[in-house]
């Protein structure tokens, strides 16, 4: 049987919350679970959300815009990062300008984003994007610049040509670690996502449920959103980690 | 065919604009099915001569030469077998042997084919299908050997492969590495700082001298095959060419 002591804390807190919420006696401050929970077990009904969609709508259209800027993160950051970690050069003229770029807060492009793309779904994908692109760039430099030496000579001792050593050892033995960076670029754009939907214009989307639903005092389902966000990072983290076991166990492995 | 080493010189820049020399004029030939054992004090550069002749490294000066042929950059003909561990972990035993076949463009069938004989070469065929961190350092090296025999090269260039292994399983590798020799009659450059190992499996030593590394000695070991470690001829011929790496010219720290 696994140990019930992980689970101490959260039993003890949602305890808490429900004693604290019933002295308070104010569901504008702290609504009771009694409140909340109805609306968890109802993901696909609007009627608590003031026909702002139901948490599953919003979920997705969240999840669709998360994707989107996600993946072109991935396609922009993988390449060049690979590119980076091969050439010198490359490294050289790029370096300083990501250093620079890279400690800004993706938030802090919004209002450029807004000037450049207007509002919409560009926008909030080019948010998203920023908040992906910098983990899966550094990740990926550092996992081709960490490949064994040995494993290109090997390569080339056997014949292969630039394109073989690229394909097939430099993708394979960073592979590891750019999926680490895929990862950690995941979860910072579903961070991004939340704050982007509350871009002027947005009407559906997690994070515009959640600023919705305070407008209307609705702390309970500020909440409800809350706990899915919460919900559908840990799980995506999860898949991630599941393929980290699947394909990558070598690494922790190889001696 | 014969391979020749001929006047190599390798001098390497460190910060401050100065070069320090590594190779000095190291020339030595090596005949058809040879097995040639290069000698030397760890860090003379041993290592760097390996890696010059199989196109790794460029030498600062000399040639090195196939029937008189100057040979520039890599050539299919050398396979070498690298002293770490080189396998590549995501990939089964089978498909590291079948690498250089696969880069070469044969077809997978075909070379999964190959890579079944040369694993059954080094006794390694009920091993085909599992990933190198499952394997021993003995049988990973075993596999270094089947991925390098694979493409048929003529010429092994071996760089202290069983450094890493305790003393039996180097032993048994050191006995089958002489069977693989003789049944596939390849030329082999076994670069060691093992006196034993050379004494046993070479037809000749090399002997150099440490930094800047020169060809000091060059030694024939006419011991019959197969030769036992134990014995007396054996502990002679040791005993002759540890006098002989003795001598101030060679120096061995």
């Amino acid at each position: 049987m696994r140990s019930p002591v992980p689970l101490l804390l959260p039993v003890l807190l949602i305890v808490g919350w429900e004693v604290a919420a019933h002295f308070i006696d104010n569901p504008f401050i702290l609504p009771s679970l009694t409140t909340v929970i109805p609306i968890l077990l109802h993901p696909f009904s609007d009627k608590f959300t003031l026909g702002t969609g139901s948490l599953v709508d919003n979920a997705a259209v969240s999840l669709f815009r998360v994707a989107l800027g996600f993946a072109l993160a991935a396609l922009i950051a993988i390449p060049l990062g690979i590119g980076m970690g091969r050439s010198a050069l490359l490294n050289n003229i790029l370096d300083a300008t990501i250093e620079l770029l890279r400690p800004i807060p993706p938030l802090a492009w919004v209002p450029l984003a807004l000037a450049w793309f207007k509002i919409g779904l560009v926008s909030i994908v080019f948010i998203i994007l920023i908040g992906a692109f910098f983990p899966i760039l550094l990740n990926t430099i550092d996992g081709v610049k960490s490949i064994k030496r040995t494993w290109v000579e090997v390569a080339l001792t056997l014949g292969a040509r630039e394109s073989d050593i690229l394909g097939k050892v430099i993708l394979h033995g960073a592979a590891p670690t750019i999926w680490t960076g895929l990862r950690v670029g995941f979860g910072i754009s579903w961070m991004c996502v939340v704050a982007a939907e509350w871009l002027p214009g947005t009407t559906r989307g997690l994070g515009y449920l959640i600023l919705y639903a305070y407008n209307f005092g609705q702390t309970n389902v500020i909440i409800a959103g809350m706990v899915i966000i919460g919900i559908i990072g840990i799980v995506i983290d999860q898949v991630f980690k599941a393929g980290e076991r699947r394909w990558f166990s070598w690494r922790a492995l190889e001696r | 065919m014969t391979l020749t080493i001929r006047n190599i010189t390798k001098d390497f820049l460190v910060p401050g604009d100065q070069s320090i020399c590594a190779l000095s004029e190291i020339t030595f030939s090596v005949a058809d099915e040879e097995f040639v054992s290069v000698l030397g004090p760890s860090g003379c550069g041993k290592t760097t001569l390996l890696r010059i002749i199989a196109g790794l490294e460029y030498a600062t000066s000399g040639s090195i030469e196939i029937n008189g042929e100057i040979i520039s950059g890599r050539s299919p003909r050398m396979a070498m077998i690298f002293q770490e561990y080189s396998l590549y972990p995501w990939r089964t035993v089978r498909d590291n042997v079948t690498f250089g076949l696969e880069v070469g463009g044969m077809h997978k069938s075909q070379a999964r084919e190959v890579a079944q004989t040369y694993l059954h070469l080094v006794g390694l065929d009920d091993f085909a299908d599992r990933y190198p961190h499952e394997l021993s350092g003995g049988m990973r090296q075993r596999v270094t050997v089947a991925r390098a025999l694979a493409i048929k090269p003529q010429i092994l260039l071996m760089d202290e492969p069983f450094g890493a292994l305790d003393a039996q399983t180097r032993n048994r590798l050191q006995e089958e590495l002489l069977e693989i020799w003789e049944k596939t009659k390849k030329t082999i450059i076994f670069v060691t700082h093992s006196v034993d190992e050379a004494v046993y499996l070479a037809d000749r030593l090399i002997v150099l001298t440490s930094r800047p590394a020169r060809v000091c000695e060059v030694i024939p070991i006419h011991l019959a095959r197969p030769r036992d470690r134990t014995g007396q001829e054996f502990a002679r011929v040791r005993r002759q060419v540890l006098d002989l790496i003795a001598q101030p010219k060679c120096s061995l720290q």
